[in-house]
C-alpha cells in the first residue's frame, strides 16, 4: 500500500500547468473551458484519472479529504480551494472513493437518500480512461426535507428567477418590437449592470445602495450610446434585420471579450451575497437579499407596464411596436421611441444584471451570455414584441428551470427551458400574447 | 521576441486541423446560409456531434475510425431531420433562435454528469486515436519542409482533413451549378417565386440542411482527429467564430469558406504568438499575457459587425447576389 500526500508539491506542479496553459493558449478555443487548478496527486505518473469536486449548496469545500482505494491501491487528497481534486490511478477498474466526513464544517453531511452510507462511492474507470465523483452536501437537517416542501421552496426560487429574468426580457422584447433588432447583445448588457456595481461597491468601496443606482443609470446611458453610436446610423442606411442581428453577435462578442480582458475569468462576488438566510413559512427560507430582489423586481415591473401603458412616450412606444410606418405617420417620433426604449431597456437588463449576481450568485464575464437564451426564451413563450407576454414567459420560464431540478440532474435544468422555447415555436410561434401576423 | 518562429507558426497555421475543421463547417454554413438563406444557429451542435460520434462510436462500440465518422455523418442527419421537420417552415430569425437553442441542449446533454460513462462530462473524451493512426500508410519519421514540418500522424491527420475538405467544395460546387443548386438560391432570393413554380421549398430547404449538416459534423470530426473531444469547445461562440469566417471569404461562394476560414486561423495564430511576446518583450506594457489573448477575441467580434456592415459579401462574393435574405 503505498499512501501518498503531496501537499507541499503542489506549489511546483502549479508553475508547470501556467507554463503548459501558455502554450495550450495558443490552440485558441481550448482556453475557452478554462484551465482547472484542482488539487492533483499522480496524473503524471498513471494515464488514469478519478476527480471531481465538493461542493455545499453549490459552494466549493476546501480542505476535505477523500480516500481513492481499488487495485491494491490507495490514495489520500485533499480538496483545493475551489472543491476540487483529481487523482491519477494505474489501471481501468473499480475504485471507492471515500470522503471523510469528520473533515467536513460541522453540522453538514453528505446527502443522498438512496444510500446508506452516502460518503462512500464506487466509481469505475471505463473506455475514457477517467471518471468524476462529485460530492453534494447540505446542511444535515436538509435530509428530512419533505417534497412538498421542496416544491415550494423551487416555486418561491422560480418566481424571483422568473421576475429577475422578466427585467431583461422586457427590455428585449421591447427593442424587438420597436427596431426588429433580435439583440443577442441583451446578455452583454444585463453583464454590464453587473460588473459596474462591482466597480462602485466592490472596487470603489461605495455603499451598495449607492453603488446599484449608479449601475442602473450607466448602463441606460450604455443603452443610449449603443443607440446613438450604432444601432441609429444602421437604420439610416437601412440594413436589413438578419445584417443587424449579426452585428449585435459581433458586438456580444465583443463586449463579453472586453469584460473578460478587464475582470479576468473568475468569479467576484458583490457585497452582502452571503446575507443570512431567514426562514419564512415550512421549509421555506429566503436570504434578506433575495427578498429584496423579489420586491425590487415588482415595483419596477409595474412601473414599466404603468409607464406603457399611461405615459405618452409609453403609448407612443406600443404604438411603434404594432406598426412603424402608421406611428411615424400620426405623428410620432419612432427615432425618439427608439431612443428611450434603448435606455429603458439597456436600464432594465442592468438591474436584472445585479439581480441575477446575487442569485447566481457572483459575477462573471460570460453570466449575461448564460441567460441569454433563456431570455429568448421567454420573450419568445410570450410573444416577440409584446413587452407583457415577455413578462408572463419570463415567470413560465423561471419556475419551469428551477421546479423542473427537482426530477432532472441539475446540470440539465436550462434543457426543460430550452426544449419549451422549441417546442412552443412549433405549436404556437406568434407565443402566448402574440399575434399570428408576426410569423411568417 | 523570436520572430521567425512567430512567422513560422503564423503560416503553418494554414495547414492545421483547426483550420481545416474551421472550413469544412463554414462550407456547410455556406450551403445552409450563404445558399439557401437558412439561418443556421447550430452549427457548432453539428460539430458536437460529429466529434461525439466519432469519439464515442470508437471508445464506446469499438467500431474502426472510418466506422466512427460514418455514425458522425448518421448523427447529423438525424440532428438534421429532427431540427428541420418542424422548423424549416417557421420564418428567417426564428429559426435562428430555434438552432441555437437546440445547439446549447446538444452540448448541455454531452456535458451533463447524467451520461458521464459514455460521454466523460466536462472532461471530455480522450484515447480514441489507434484506429486512425493504425491505418496511416506513412512510416514513422518527420516529412515536410520550413513550417510545413509534421510528424508521420500529424500529415495523416492533415491529408485526411485536406482530401475531406476537397470533396465537400467539389460537391458544393457541382451541386450549386445543377438544377438542383439554382432552385437553393431561388429559395433564398424569393421563397414564393420558387414555390409558384411548383417546387417544394420545404423539401429543398431540408436538404441544404442535411447536406451543410454533414460537413458541420465532418469538421468536428476534423478538429477532434489530432488530440481529443472537449465540450467546451463546442459553445455558442464556435459558431459564432465559424460565421466569422464564413462571413470574411463570401458566405454565398465556393472558395469563400475555405478562404476566410484559412484567414480566420492565420490571423488568430499570428494575434496569439504575437501580441504575448509584445507583452514580454514591455511594447504593451498596460496588459498581461492573459489579456493579450482575450484582445483576440474582442478583435473577432469587432471584425464581424465591420464586415456585415461594410462588406456583407466578404471577399470573393458578389455584391450584387443578394447573401442577407430580406424579411
Amino acid at each position: 500500500m503505498t499512501t501518498v500526500r503531496i501537499r507541499h508539491a503542489r506549489k511546483t506542479r502549479r508553475i508547470g500547468i501556467v507554463a503548459l496553459a501558455a502554450t495550450v493558449a495558443t490552440l485558441a478555443l481550448t482556453m475557452l473551458s478554462g484551465p482547472a487548478s484542482a488539487d492533483e496527486i499522480n496524473l503524471d505518473q498513471y494515464d488514469f484519472k478519478v476527480s471531481g469536486n465538493v461542493k455545499l449548496n453549490s459552494e466549493p469545500l476546501e480542505d476535505v479529504a477523500l480516500t481513492v482505494a481499488g487495485s491494491g491501491y490507495t490514495v489520500d487528497i485533499v480538496t483545493d480551494v475551489e472543491g476540487r481534486w483529481a487523482v491519477g490511478v494505474p489501471e481501468r477498474g473499480d475504485y471507492t472513493v471515500t470522503l471523510d466526513e469528520s473533515t467536513l464544517p460541522t453540522d453538514i453531511a453528505v446527502i443522498d437518500e438512496a444510500d446508506d452510507s452516502p460518503n462512500v462511492k464506487e466509481v469505475t474507470i471505463g473506455q475514457s480512461g477517467s471518471s468524476v465523483m462529485n460530492f453534494f452536501i447540505g446542511r444535515g437537517e436538509r435530509n428530512q426535507t419533505s417534497f412538498v416542501d421542496q416544491f415550494v421552496e423551487r416555486i418561491v426560487n422560480g418566481l424571483n428567477f422568473g421576475l429577475m429574468l422578466g427585467l431583461a426580457a422586457i427590455g428585449l422584447s421591447l427593442v424587438y418590437g420597436t427596431t426588429g433588432i433580435s439583440n443577442f447583445a441583451h446578455g452583454e448588457m444585463v453583464t454590464f449592470g453587473a460588473i459596474i456595481t462591482l466597480v462602485f461597491s466592490g472596487v470603489l468601496g461605495l455603499p451598495i445602495w449607492a453603488g446599484i443606482p449608479i449601475a442602473i443609470l450607466l448602463s441606460a446611458a450604455f443603452g443610449y450610446v449603443m443607440d446613438v453610436g450604432l444601432w441609429r446610423p444602421l437604420r439610416k442606411r437601412g440594413v436589413g434585420v438578419v445584417q443587424l442581428m449579426i452585428v449585435s453577435i459581433g458586438l456580444s462578442l465583443a463586449l463579453r471579450y472586453i469584460f473578460q480582458y478587464f475582470i479576468g475569468g473568475g468569479t467576484e462576488q458583490l457585497p452582502g451575497s452571503d446575507s443570512p438566510q431567514v426562514d419564512l413559512f415550512g421549509a421555506v427560507s429566503l436570504s434578506v437579499v433575495d427578498m429584496v430582489s423579489m420586491g425590487i423586481s415588482v415595483v419596477v415591473i409595474i412601473a414599466v407596464a404603468w409607464w406603457l401603458l399611461n405615459t405618452r412616450i409609453g403609448k407612443a412606444t406600443r404604438a411603434v411596436s404594432d406598426n412603424p410606418s402608421l406611428a411615424a405617420a400620426s405623428g410620432i417620433d419612432v427615432d425618439q421611441v427608439v431612443r428611450i426604449v434603448w435606455i429603458v431597456a439597456a436600464g432594465l437588463a442592468g438591474l436584472s444584471g445585479i439581480l441575477w449576481a446575487y442569485f447566481r450568485p457572483g459575477i462573471r464575464w460570460d453570466m449575461g451570455a448564460q441567460i441569454l437564451l433563456l431570455i429568448f426564451a421567454a420573450v419568445t413563450l410570450g410573444g416577440l414584441g409584446t413587452a407583457f407576454g415577455a413578462l408572463i414567459g419570463s415567470i413560465v420560464i423561471g419556475l419551469l428551470v428551477e421546479v423542473s431540478s427537482l426530477w432532472i440532474p441539475a446540470d440539465l435544468k436550462y434543457v426543460g427551458a430550452l426544449v419549451v422555447l422549441i417546442v412552443i415555436l412549433l405549436f404556437r410561434p406568434q407565443g402566448i400574447l402574440g399575434r399570428r401576423e408576426r410569423v411568417g | 521576441m523570436d520572430l521567425l518562429q512567430i512567422l513560422s507558426n503564423t503560416v503553418s497555421s494554414i495547414l492545421g486541423p483547426a483550420t481545416i475543421a474551421y472550413a469544412l463547417a463554414a462550407v456547410g454554413l455556406a450551403v445552409h446560409f450563404g445558399y439557401t438563406g437558412l439561418l443556421n444557429f447550430g452549427i457548432a451542435a453539428y460539430m458536437a456531434i460529429g466529434a461525439y460520434g466519432y469519439a464515442i462510436s470508437v471508445l464506446t462500440f469499438g467500431l474502426p475510425w472510418w466506422g466512427g465518422v460514418l455514425v458522425g455523418i448518421v448523427g447529423s442527419v438525424i440532428f438534421s431531420l429532427i431540427l428541420g421537420i418542424p422548423t424549416l417552415r417557421l420564418r428567417g430569425d426564428y429559426l435562428a433562435i430555434v438552432t441555437i437553442a437546440a445547439a446549447e441542449v446538444i452540448r448541455l446533454l454531452f456535458l451533463t454528469n447524467a451520461f458521464d460513462a459514455i460521454t466523460g462530462s466536462a472532461d471530455g473524451l480522450s484515447g480514441y486515436h489507434d484506429s486512425f493512426r493504425a491505418a496511416n500508410p506513412l512510416p514513422d519519421g518527420t516529412y515536410g519542409f520550413g513550417p510545413f514540418t509534421y510528424n508521420a500522424t500529424g500529415w495523416w491527420v492533415r491529408i485526411i482533413g485536406v482530401l475531406i475538405l476537397a470533396i465537400a467544395v467539389l460537391i458544393v460546387w457541382t451541386v450549386m451549378r445543377s438544377p438542383w443548386g439554382r432552385v437553393i438560391k431561388g429559395i433564398r432570393e424569393d421563397e414564393d417565386a420558387v414555390r409558384a413554380l411548383g417546387k417544394n421549398v420545404f423539401a429543398y430547404k431540408l436538404q441544404a440542411l442535411v447536406l451543410g449538416g454533414i460537413f458541420g459534423a465532418l469538421g468536428g470530426i476534423v478538429y477532434a482527429l489530432p488530440s481529443s473531444v472537449n465540450p467546451g469547445v463546442y459553445v455558442t461562440s464556435l459558431t459564432f467564430f465559424v460565421y466569422t469566417a464564413l462571413l470574411l471569404g463570401g458566405a454565398a461562394t465556393v472558395f469563400g469558406p475555405v478562404l476566410g476560414a484559412v484567414l480566420f486561423w492565420v490571423v488568430q495564430t499570428f494575434l496569439s504568438n504575437l501580441l504575448p511576446a509584445l507583452v514580454v518583450s514591455g511594447v504593451l506594457p498596460f496588459m498581461s499575457t492573459s489579456q493579450s489573448q482575450t484582445l483576440r477575441f474582442i478583435l473577432v467580434g469587432v471584425a464581424l459587425m465591420l464586415l456585415v456592415i461594410f462588406k456583407p459579401q466578404g471577399l470573393l462574393g458578389n455584391k450584387k447576389e443578394l447573401t442577407f435574405v430580406k424579411q
